[in-house]
């Protein structure tokens, strides 16, 4: 590993161990180290995976994206073999119901909220690098790269959450892992926390590493994915690449609308009659969600109908939650 | 299965355990209690001329019956449970280990941690006997080795609680119901069917023997007087029935509960994939 830490965080150019970047993939001639087959997980009455198959191929960075409830966080537990499913996991070759453990030693993990036992750091990130067999002399290596050198001594629920999110993906890398699976790994970061993460995960990407993640962010998703996955009760119902899924975000905003109290529940309805989706949110305000180009239409519908619009902003709408 | 993967989540089970403040009550708690009852037997014994350790030991088994199931449950509930309501188990099973190796640590760290807070007890105990230069190291020795064996029962129990709940607090509920049943209701029950059924000594040595803290409490008191004649008939039975092969049956028994209670623990632990 180099350092070449441009922001005084944790922009880092990582290379192979023997010291040589892997070349960049070239088409489809990559491996594939991650081949999920018509996958399937019941709780109960709820069918939260629904023949979902997809593969990844080193070096290739694939997005599940969906609302709350789609199966992304179900799809990544299923790949650990955390929940009994029906179909089949390969990960670089490996089966995952015969073979959990040798898989999951190929797979790198950062959970959503990282949690953690009541250790230092760097007792904790001893204890994982036992368990995932790694080279001691990489935790001062990985601790180093991360910005968490001068954190080693402090408890872990001392730590910052950006920090703890950082910790988490220095127990991913322990052992090198050749694919990682992220569940929203920047979903508690603030801005800055966040750019200087998808940095990393971008060289780690770079490195050929496989990553699959589920997010809820544009951002992330612009930045690191390769493809998009876009799943729903538990089905992929779309692949997308970056650009259509920007664009199809991009085009929806919620038209935020400040209406006389006594006329909201009319503006609402004269709304909807004019085939748009509103609502009164919490704070009385009237919300339209609608394409980006139809905001002229809603206000002139309220207009006509001598709906009295007293202010308005519009939003853009990054996810479907 | 993977020794390295085992040590490695034992060794940190243990460090936990050690941090774990009930642990800590109920080590300081017995050692204390432990200490004070060999010192005030022995202060007793100058004064009325009694054997100070037959005195200790009596007492001690008395503390024990209480102690130790509820050190052993308690201990063994909340180290799966807890695991699981943190999130740390999901994130330890999400780790190159079976399922396997992931419970054998915690119960091997867990068995550690209740065995030292014991035998720190015992230690204080036996240092006070010594002091006042009474004492029977063999007997003394078996019931330290009795009490390890209903500390082992107790934690599978515990483990066995854990494994079936998810949240650490219902956990700890049902280990102190189960102690509960165990060492008051388990009494009053046997009380109940010997006046009302009038059972005959084999029927009542089967009723007590059901019970690990019954088996604890015979195999001690043997251990101790070589005799079961404080428990009447049935205690005459029991030495007659199995003679000196008594104190193996009786540990025998201890054995089985942890053995039993552990594999189902396990059995439903593994079986029980979503975490």
């Amino acid at each position: 590993m180099q350092d070449s830490d441009e922001s005084g965080g944790m922009a880092v150019t990582i290379t192979q161990p023997d010291g040589e970047p892997k070349p960049p993939v070239a088409g489809g001639a990559a491996p594939v180290m991650l081949q999920v087959e018509r996958l399937a997980k019941r709780y109960g009455q709820v069918q939260a995976l629904d023949g979902v198959s997809f593969q990844a191929r080193a070096g290739e960075a694939v997005a599940l994206w969906g609302s709350n409830g789609a199966g992304k966080t179900t799809l990544l537990k299923a790949m650990l073999g955390l929940v009994d499913y029906q179909g089949a996991i390969f990960v670089a070759g490996l089966d995952g119901k015969r073979a959990g453990k040798a898989a999951r030693r190929q797979i790198g993990y950062v959970p959503q909220e990282a949690l953690y036992y009541d250790m230092s750091v760097q007792a904790t990130v001893s204890f994982y690098a036992h368990l995932r067999r790694a080279d001691a002399e990489r935790i001062p290596v990985l601790l180093s790269k991360l910005g968490l050198s001068e954190h080693a001594r402090k408890p872990v629920h001392a730590l910052s959450g950006g920090l703890k999110q950082r910790l988490a993906l220095a127990l991913a890398l322990l052992s090198d892992p050749p694919v990682l699976l992220l569940d929203e790994p920047t979903a508690n970061l603030d801005a800055r926390t966040r750019r200087e993460y998808l940095s990393f995960l971008l060289e780690l990407r770079r490195q050929q590493k496989t990553i699959v993640f589920a997010s809820h962010r544009l951002e992330e998703v612009e930045v690191l994915a390769d493809r998009v996955l876009l799943m729903e009760a538990g089905r992929i119902i779309q692949e997308l690449s970056t650009e259509q899924i920007r664009r199809r975000l991009a085009s929806d905003i919620e038209l935020v609308l400040w209406v006389p109290e006594g006329q909201r529940r009319q503006a609402v309805s004269i709304l909807e009659g004019g085939g748009l989706a509103a609502h009164v949110n919490g704070r009385g305000t009237v919300v339209v969600r609608l394409d980006a180009a139809q905001k002229m239409q809603a206000l002139h519908l309220l207009e006509r109908h001598d709906i009295s619009v007293l202010d308005f902003e519009t939003e853009k709408e990054h996810s479907w939650n | 299965m993977e020794l390295r993967q085992v040590w490695t989540i034992a060794g940190r089970e243990l460090r936990e355990s050690l941090h774990n403040r009930w642990l800590l009550i109920y080590a300081v708690g017995f050692t204390l209690l432990a200490f004070a009852l060999s010192r005030a037997s022995l202060a007793s014994a100058g004064y009325a001329g009694l054997g100070g350790f037959g005195r200790t030991a009596a007492s001690l088994v008395n503390a024990l019956l209480l102690f130790v199931p509820l050190l052993g449950l308690s201990v063994g509930a909340v180290a799966l449970a807890g695991d699981r309501e943190r999130g740390t188990l999901l994130y330890l099973l999400a780790q190159p280990v079976s399922r396997a190796e992931v419970f054998l640590g915690k119960a091997l760290g867990a068995g550690l941690a209740v065995a030292l807070a014991l035998l720190t007890g015992f230690g204080m105990a036996a240092l006070a006997l010594s002091l006042g230069g009474s004492g029977d190291p063999v007997a003394y020795l078996a019931l330290v080795g009795f009490t390890v064996l209903l500390v082992l029962a107790c934690l599978g129990l515990g483990f066995l609680i854990g494994a079936l709940t998810r949240k650490a607090s219902a956990a700890m509920g049902a280990a102190l119901l189960t102690w509960l049943g165990l060492a008051f209701l388990g009494d009053l029950g046997l009380i109940g069917a010997t006046l009302t059924l009038r059972p005959a000594p084999a029927a009542l040595l089967g009723m007590l023997l059901a019970n690990p803290l019954q088996v604890f409490k015979l195999g001690a008191i043997y251990s101790l007087r070589s005799t079961l004649d404080t428990l009447g008939p049935t205690g005459q039975y029991a030495v007659y029935r199995f003679g000196l092969l008594l104190p193996l049956l009786l540990a025998g028994l201890l054995l089985a509960w942890a053995a039993l209670s552990f594999g189902f623990a396990y059995l439903f632990f593994n079986r029980r994939r979503d975490v």
